[in-house]
């Protein structure tokens, strides 16, 4: 049993259709802790110490969060200032995190066409992804493949439901071990491993 | 009395108190002073608007003084008497008890019969209840070692005259003449002394037994009905029928009055009654202190102008001697102990009580009387005056301030960057906070053992009124890079915002502000940075409200620091445009101005700053657009 963290952000969830779906999944899942950093850091204030706990008594570590502007929301690079600090996660001595898995879950307003050398974004999902996908092989840990929704504006809310689900067994699988480094090591994007009926992906 | 007349001496009551008290507060006296100065003023002496009637008034004023004593019973809930019991029962017990011995045997030695010297000594050991609270209120030192050892000794006296008028019938030695008798007589009238004793004991228990089986209840039932006005009407009805029976029984209708309000002190109503009595109170204070004024009689004092002069000065130093001795016996410092033999050294309206039940139940003959009154009056009047003088004059020269072991005011490398004027809750948790950052304070205060303690950790601080120059230049403000003006009250706070402007033109002001209208005064007087006492932490609170409403935290902060933002924005737009005619309706309009944002903000939560999170726009389009 893999203990697996949730780092959630963000900045508006009242008004969110796809990562408030997503959230409201994870917490269904057994085994799953959830920290939701807006809610814990209204004024940015990380608690490095408490971050710095709650990741050493996890083995997996995703970061679920809208991919604004190729990246996190603004909390979240926060987070990676201070909490990864030198010495602790990374450098000759920084080996805390050493052997942990690391994850993104995001949801892009753009569709998946869109992130392709031919496309309007110009560049792939893992390629906009390789800043976090580094910090994480800094720190000695895994990156496994992102699970990602894509062309989140032209979704509609049954759509959003069944990624939602589909998110909901990433996690599941996760938290019992079920996805083997073969598997993950073939796929560029999580939900390949999970497959949801074509008529659903619009 | 007719009606003309009656408007006539109303209008003649109220134009001298507001003239005067304005003239008064300008001169920077107490409004005590001003309203006892509008009585001589008006009084038979100088205009002569007011004539013998002058004592009429003062009969209905007194109640003023009634009134007072209920609140300040209303105040003495059963825990504070018990922490003040030392200061009341020591302090006041061996002031009364001194000053009576000491007065009555001078009394004796100058010829009078023991009763009657008993009766003058025991009348003018008492003070001014109403002078000593309304001055000391207003100077803002209340809650100093002074304040509270005075207030102590205040209200040992007002019990302490409860024993004696049961005990002065028994003092009569003169024969009781028959112009004397009261036209109505009282209940009591006619019973021999231990009769009229037994009396007293009887309605004072009756007032304790009421106050808590039937006024009470009554209480409840009154405010079930929910009509203001008659809960009024039963606060009024409460007081006057106290008084009524006090009167029967041959005592002073404010000790009545005192007890209820103490009985009265832990029930739920306390705070009603005393926001219903305060503007009866403050109005009719305000009267009898200027027929305390109208009373004065002049023409006898021009008769015996040496008798009378010594006997204010002698008995008034002879009174202070004896607090400052006390004083020191129980601890108090210096200057702290200034102040309350300055305060306490006057005679009070109980002297006048107990004299005029003196002269009418054959204690003390009629010349006597007269001039004691004249003798309580003007100690009374010389009070304010000459608190105001300890502050001017004596209070920065001596005291704690002495002390001070600073080796040159003007060494540079001592000067620290920033000075905080005054130390109470709101100046000392910015300075512990710049202290915990090692940026180095110093600090102005005028509360002396505050100041003490300060010194004993270390602190540089100075003692005395934060308004003045010297204090000022002293503290070093032609060094520092900031002040931060963190006192109690707006006036002073002005007062030193125009004294920096002047003199330390390059020091940068943090100014506390208690309200808007404050903050609009300092920011006429061209204060940038102001900082409403109220406004964060009540949005704190709002912020919480909202957390638990279900909002999150962020945006709860967000929304937060948005409403401050408006606010601090409006509260400038208002500011500049304050003096004007247009203010009232600009202010309406600006009320209907945020009760339009409030409802906007709720219909759609910021929408324009969160434009960025949000992706309704993007799903529109992407409606419209197919993406490739």
């Amino acid at each position: 049993m893999a203990r697996v963290l949730v780092q959630f952000a963000h900045p508006l969830l009242e008004k969110s259709r796809v990562q408030k779906q997503m959230i409201k999944q994870a917490q269904m899942v057994k085994g799953v802790t959830i920290n939701d950093l807006y809610e814990r850091y209204p004024d940015f204030d990380i608690d490095v110490r408490r971050e710095q706990r709650l990741l050493l008594a996890h083995d997996i570590i995703i970061f679920q969060h809208p991919f604004y502007w190729y990246s996190t929301p603004a909390i979240v690079k926060q987070w990676l200032d201070l909490v990864l600090e030198h010495g602790w996660a990374y450098g000759i001595t920084g080996d805390k995190l050493k052997g942990k898995l690391f994850m993104q879950a995001i949801s892009c307003g753009g569709s998946d066409p869109a992130y392709h050398p031919e496309g309007k974004n110009r560049f792939t999902i893992r390629q906009m992804l390789s800043p976090m996908d580094q910090t994480a092989n800094l720190c000695q840990m895994e990156y496994l493949p992102p699970f990602v929704v894509y062309g989140t504006h032209k979704l509609q809310d049954a759509d959003i439901e069944q990624y939602a689900l589909e998110y909901g067994q990433v996690l599941s699988a996760l938290n019992a071990d079920r996805i083997q480094p073969e598997e993950w090591k073939s796929v560029q994007l999580m939900n390949e491993l999970f497959p949801v009926p074509e008529s659903l992906q619009s | 009395m007719d009606q003309h007349s009656f408007l006539f001496q109303a209008m003649v009551y109220l134009g001298s108190a507001v003239i005067m008290e304005h003239v008064a507060k300008k001169l920077g006296l107490g409004s005590v002073l001003g309203y006892l100065l509008a009585g001589i003023l008006i009084g038979p002496a100088l205009l002569g608007f007011i004539g013998e009637e002058g004592e009429d008034v003062m009969h209905f004023a007194e109640f003023g003084v009634v009134m007072m004593l209920f609140l300040i019973g209303l105040e003495l809930e059963p825990a504070l008497l018990w922490k003040l019991r030392k200061p009341i029962v020591g302090l006041g017990g061996l002031q009364v008890l001194a000053t009576t011995i000491l007065i009555t045997a001078i009394a004796m030695v100058v010829g009078l019969p023991w009763q009657q010297a008993l009766a003058v000594g025991a009348g003018l050991s008492l003070s001014s209840t109403a002078i000593v609270m309304q001055s000391l209120h207003e100077k803002g030192i209340m809650q100093t070692a002074a304040g509270q050892s005075s207030f102590a000794v205040l209200l040992f006296q007002d019990i302490a005259v409860i024993p004696m008028l049961a005990l002065f019938p028994l003092l009569a030695n003169l024969p009781v003449q028959e112009d004397i008798v009261p036209t109505n007589p009282t209940m009591v009238y006619g019973l021999p002394g231990w009769g009229k004793t037994l009396a007293v004991f009887l309605a004072v228990g009756a007032i304790i037994l009421a106050g808590k089986y039937i006024i009470q209840p009554l209480l409840h039932i009154v405010a079930k009905t929910r009509l203001r006005e008659l809960f009024t009407a039963t606060a009024l009805l409460l007081i006057v029928g106290t008084a009524v029976l006090m009167t029967q029984v041959g005592l002073s209708p404010a000790l009545g009055t005192f007890l209820a309000g103490v009985i009265l002190a832990n029930s739920e109503f306390r705070h009603e009654l005393e926001s219903d009595i305060e503007p009866f109170k403050g109005l009719l204070l305000g009267l009898f202190f200027i027929s305390v004024g109208t009373s004065i009689d002049f023409r006898l004092i021009a008769e015996n102008p040496g008798l009378i002069a010594g006997l204010v000065f002698g008995l008034m130093t002879l009174k202070a001697i004896l607090l400052w001795v006390l004083g020191n016996i129980f601890g108090l410092k210096t200057d702290q102990n200034i102040v309350f033999a300055t305060a306490l050294c006057q005679m009070g309206e109980f002297g006048f009580v107990l004299f005029a039940f003196a002269l009418g139940g054959g204690i003390l003959p009629k010349d006597v009387v007269d001039i004691l009154i004249a003798v309580i009056a003007l100690s009374m009047a010389i009070t304010p005056m000459a608190l105001t003088i300890n502050e001017r004059f004596i209070q920065p020269r001596i005291g704690t301030r002495e002390k001070i072991d600073e080796p040159n005011a003007d060494e540079i490398n001592e000067t620290n960057p920033v000075i905080i004027a005054g130390f109470g809750h709101f100046g000392n948790t910015i300075g512990r906070f710049l202290r915990a950052h090692n940026v180095g304070t110093t600090i102005l205060d005028h509360d002396s053992d505050r100041v003490d303690l300060l010194r004993k950790l270390g602190i540089k601080v100075y003692y005395g009124d934060a308004t003045r120059y010297d204090l000022l230049h002293s503290a070093g403000a032609a060094k520092a890079k900031i002040l931060i003006i963190s006192i109690d009250d707006p006036e002073k706070r002005l007062k030193m915002i125009e004294t920096v402007k002047k003199h330390f033109p390059n020091l940068r002001m943090l100014v506390r502000a208690s309200n808007r209208f404050d903050a609009y005064d300092q920011m006429n007087a061209g204060m940038l940075h102001v900082y409403r006492e109220t406004v964060d932490t009540a949005l704190r609170v709002g912020v919480d409200a909202l957390k638990f409403m279900g909002f999150r935290a962020y945006n709860a902060k967000r929304a937060a620091r948005m409403f401050l933002k408006n606010d601090e924005f409006n509260l400038k737009k208002l500011a500049s445009i304050r003096d004007r005619k247009d203010y009232i309706n600009t202010a309406r309009e600006l009320i209907e101005e945020l009760e339009q944002t409030l409802q906007e903000d709720l219909r759609n939560a910021g929408v324009l700053d969160e434009a960025g999170w949000d992706e309704m726009g993007l799903i529109e389009e992407a409606k419209g657009v197919n993406e490739k």
